[in-house]
């Protein structure tokens, strides 16, 4: 036997992280790496009043311009004692506003800013320990899973850390497979692991697992190619298949083993529909793959020949719906115009007068309860609806949406999609199509999100739909899937010195295997203001924004959620003077780890989904409304302030050695056009997609070595491709592309663009600079000053 | 006659006077017995609109809570609560139209917010919401919370009026 981890004493003054802002994190982080403040043991002594640490240093942003670290920030470290910090959930996949948890919340109140959890629940991890246990041991009242921040009080009884009930060990539990020793529960997997996955017994099942199921829905014969590349989808030996398409009427397809050739069958009456056989239109993948495939060979032919221009979504939509009402599954739909035909027939809303208004943005919410009522009754029976909109004209996709959001979907946008005009467009929808069919898929999810007993969820971002209390019903789960919580705090957390977040994800394998996925994360408690604006984690605070002011945008107005969003700097920075400084100085002040939210909230404002007085059209904004709330926060960011490099003078200085490729590790620069120059090459990279801009007299070695052209007019228009050639300075680039393409699961396309069609892209992404309906960023410093001090 | 009528709770004596003196004209009945009859009639009336409306603030308390507790779901809850906001509006719009037919106008105004804020409720619900009590937004930014506070008003408030309608009413009836 040995001594036990007792209730964690007060956290002693851990170091602050003196290089928060300078250790560079790869994204790769194995879970639970070591954070910084193992780093520094030296100043673990030191507490946090005596000594100003990093993130609490005084900047002034009206007189610091470069404040931009030359390499992608990385979230903040709790101040956590070493040893619970070692073993905290990653923050990737778990991340808080602030890392450090008010008292009460009255002193959040005080802060000024908003609090939340960031998940990424399902993320592709590299690293994921799975226990197979006859019992998976929880809590008695409140369920929480066993999890590292639990306590033994002594061998047999444990503590819960969200509701502080002690529980008895069970006697399975005592047993240590993996040391093969007996006595100690506290060295179990799931006491060491703050993410874990369990297989679930039969208790976790309320019908058998589903196969996967997996219907397509479409108008188009667009996928058709990458469904035949791709066709062994996730699943097992059940996994089944099926296909609608409809364009005035609704066509099945009968699949049937033993069939010579697939049978269409077509549905004309859309008031009314039916399943015209019972069986044999979903049929099993593997057993009648032939068919499936001669399908797929046959149907661009058939679309070749229509000319229909009239969609009847909604009915096939119920039609697809039925078919999948006994299983569940997951339902593809592309779409390429506004449905106006039969149920759910749209309008279209968007005057184009009104694209580059400076006023408020009409027709962001739904016009019909239709799809959202569709949504829901498909996710009463786990199915859901991933939509694909592949149309230059305006599909109103504020209503379409939904179908997604409440399903669990997700929602891909294409809206200068021609298979002959815009190949770069083309090759987009394909890779992401490939990625759609390969990735790892759940079925039948249910989430929970639970805390710390006086802290509850009052709002949730996602695509998902909240069933009751804290429980998100997920019929389908992704590994592209990104999910944000605000959370107040109701009582007041006086005796407690540390706070637990633990987010359970129980689903389907493809496989048919019911797993749970448990994430626990735990936070400090503070109760001194400035503890709570040296644990801020700039970057959370911008994402939960984002989901905030979408939300208000739906149901206030657009203006509505800028001037909040403004309010939201506004107010922290002058909450952070008055409580925080004790030297009142000129300028306007910030703490060193909220210095770039200015600038993140000058680019959320200047974010095509906020934006006014900029052409923008009413499609392309939901879809980045869409986006902000569906993202994964590190996407987000991207998406919101991407990352600009210059790479017409790549070097091996401090490139990284991966997989025997040196990856050379450019400068992050501001998004200023005085950063730019006629004599060099920028790549900006926003997240889903990328431009590599060439300047006008940019060096001809870079023209030559890497573009592989003579002179800057022989650039093409429509390049994205970068030519293979055997320079070194060709490789390193391709390399640096390729490690930036490699952090993330989708393919962001690459622009290569010249300087003449430079211009048009200065207004929407160097977001620093002024506009003609728009701020720089010095004067929107100015504009948060003045209101400061008012 | 002005001093033999006793002094109305509700309001000064005058105006009660004035409506007795055009009933008796209009309906050329005895001039006290029809009077009080109306007076009654329409407060038996308002009195058992009154309960149901009781009944139904209570309904929706048992049904919010019961979501609040997990033993039924966000769509059954609201499919339930959707179904009675049409009824729960008419009945208190009948409310307040018998009490301005019988120019009771301290009830009126009494009933006149309520009735509004009910009409208004209902008109203010966005296109892409499924009702006053939309699903998928009944657990964001406290609406349950505050679906409960309303309620929960609404039914001290109804509770009230019972209360005065059943002082009128008596007061009809003895008076009858």
């Amino acid at each position: 036997g040995g001594h036990y981890p007792s209730l964690p004493l007060g956290y002693q003054n851990a170091a602050p992280p003196l290089t928060q802002t300078l250790v560079p994190v790869p994204l790769s982080q194995p879970l639970g790496g070591p954070g910084p403040a193992q780093l520094s043991p030296s100043l673990a002594a030191m507490s946090l009043q005596s000594s100003t640490p990093e993130a609490l240093r005084v900047v002034n942003l009206l007189q610091e311009r470069n404040l931009l670290p030359p390499i992608p920030i990385p979230p903040p470290t709790p101040c956590l004692q070493q040893d619970l910090q070692k073993i905290n959930c990653n923050p990737e996949v778990f991340r808080s506003t602030l890392t450090s948890i008010p008292q009460t919340q009255s002193l959040l109140n005080k802060a000024k800013m908003p609090l939340g959890l960031l998940l990424h629940p399902f993320k592709d991890l590299s690293q994921l320990p799975v226990v197979t246990s006859s019992t998976i041991v929880r809590c008695r009242s409140c369920r929480t899973y066993i999890n590292p921040f639990v306590s033994f009080l002594d061998q047999r009884r444990w503590k819960c850390n969200l509701c502080y009930r002690v529980n008895d060990v069970p006697e399975e539990f005592m047993y240590n497979p993996v040391s093969r020793s007996y006595g100690e529960p506290h060295k179990r997997p799931e006491v060491q692991n703050a993410t874990i996955e369990f297989i679930a017994p039969s208790e976790y099942m309320l019908r058998p697992p589903q196969p996967a199921v997996y219907l397509f829905h479409s108008s188009t014969c667009v996928f058709c190619q990458s469904l035949l590349d791709n066709i062994k989808l996730p699943g097992d030996s059940r996994t089944k298949i099926g296909f609608v398409t409809f364009d005035s009427t609704i066509h099945f397809y009968n699949l049937q083993e033993g069939l010579s050739q697939p049978q269409m069958l077509i549905v004309s009456d859309i008031d009314d529909i039916f399943l015209p056989t019972p069986d044999s239109l979903l049929v099993n993948l593997n057993e009648c793959k032939e068919l499936v495939q001669d399908l797929l060979k046959s149907l661009p032919t058939l679309f070749q020949k229509t000319m229909e221009t009239q969609s009847a979504l909604g009915s096939a939509l119920q039609a697809a719906y039925k078919l999948l009402l006994p299983t569940g599954g997951r339902m593809s739909v592309f779409q390429t115009q506004l449905p106006n035909l039969g149920v759910g027939a749209l309008q279209s809303r968007e005057d184009p007068n009104q694209r580059a208004s400076a006023k408020d943005v009409q027709h962001l919410s739904p016009a019909t309860d239709f799809y959202k009522k569709l949504a829901l009754d498909c996710s009463g029976q786990q199915v859901a609806v991933d939509l694909f909109l592949l149309s230059s004209q305006y599909c109103d996709l504020a209503s379409l949406g939904c179908i997604s959001r409440y399903s669990a979907g997700s929602v891909y946008y294409y809206p200068s999609y021609h298979h002959q005009h815009n190949p770069a467009q083309v090759e987009c929808f394909q890779r992401d199509l490939k990625r759609y069919l390969t990735r790892k898929i759940g079925f039948e999810a249910v989430m929970r999100i639970r805390c710390s007993k006086g802290m509850s969820i009052h709002t949730f971002h996602g695509n998902f739909f909240v069933r009751s209390t804290d429980l998100l019903s997920l019929p389908n789960v992704n590994p592209d899937a990104g999910f944000a919580v605000q959370m107040s705090i109701e009582e007041n957390l006086d005796d407690m010195q540390i706070v637990s977040f633990q987010a359970a994800l129980l689903y389907t394998s493809s496989k048919g295997e019911r797993r749970i996925r448990v994430h626990t994360l735990c936070l400090p408690v503070v109760n001194s203001l400035s503890d709570i604006f040296a644990g801020a984690d700039v970057q959370a605070i911008t994402g939960l924004l984002a989901c905030m002011a979408v939300d208000r945008s739906a149901t206030a107005s657009l203006s509505d959620a800028r001037d909040a969003m403004t309010n939201a700097a506004i107010d922290s920075l002058a909450s952070y003077r008055q409580s925080v400084l004790s030297i009142q100085q000129p300028g306007l002040l910030a703490p060193a780890c909220l210095r770039l939210f200015p600038l993140f909230i000058l680019a959320l404002l200047k974010q095509k989904a906020f934006r006014t007085g900029t052409s923008t059209r009413l499609d392309d904004r939901l879809f980045a409304m869409c986006q902000l709330k569906y993202q994964p926060l590190v996407y987000s960011m991207l998406m919101i302030h991407p990352a600009l490099y210059r790479v017409d003078d790549l070097s091996d200085e401090g490139a990284l050695n991966i997989n025997e490729r040196t990856v050379p590790q450019p400068r992050v620069l501001q998004l200023s056009v005085e950063k730019l120059s006629r004599e060099a090459a920028f790549l900006m990279d926003a997240g889903t997609v990328m431009y590599l801009w060439v300047g006008r007299s940019c060096q001809p070695a870079f023209l030559t070595q890497v573009l592989g052209v003579s002179s800057y007019a022989a650039v093409p228009d429509n390049l994205h491709l970068l030519p293979e050639l055997d320079t070194a300075e060709s490789q390193r680039t391709r390399a640096f592309i390729g490690w930036l393409r490699d952090q993330r699961p989708f393919f962001p396309p690459l622009h290569v663009i010249r300087w003449v069609s430079f211009l048009g892209f200065i207004r929407s992404n160097m977001i620093e600079d002024r506009t003609e309906s728009a701020l720089s960023y010095y004067e929107f410093l100015l504009h948060l000053q003045q209101q400061i001090s008012k | 006659m002005q001093g033999t009528l006793p002094s109305s709770p509700l309001g000064g004596s005058t105006t009660v006077q004035h409506v007795s003196h055009t009933v008796e004209e209009g309906t050329g009945k005895g001039p006290s017995t029809g009077r009080w009859k109306m007076e009654a009639v329409v407060f038996i009336l308002s009195l058992v609109d009154c309960c149901a409306l009781i009944f139904l603030s209570v309904y929706f308390i048992i049904t919010l809570s019961d979501l609040e507790c997990d033993y039924i779901n966000a769509r059954a809850c609201c499919s339930k609560l959707n179904k009675w906001v049409i009824p729960e509006m008419v009945g208190q719009c009948l409310s307040t139209m018998l009490m301005l037919v019988s120019m009771h106008w301290f009830t009126f105004f009494l009933n006149l917010p309520v009735a509004a804020w009910n009409i208004y409720r209902y008109v203010k619900v966005p296109l892409g919401n499924m009702g006053v009590f939309d699903p998928t937004e009944i657990h964001n930014r406290g609406q349950l919370k505050s679906h409960m506070k309303e309620a929960m008003i609404k039914l001290g408030y109804h509770l009230l009026c019972f209360f005065i309608y059943l002082y009128s009413m008596i007061l009809a009836l003895i008076n009858d």
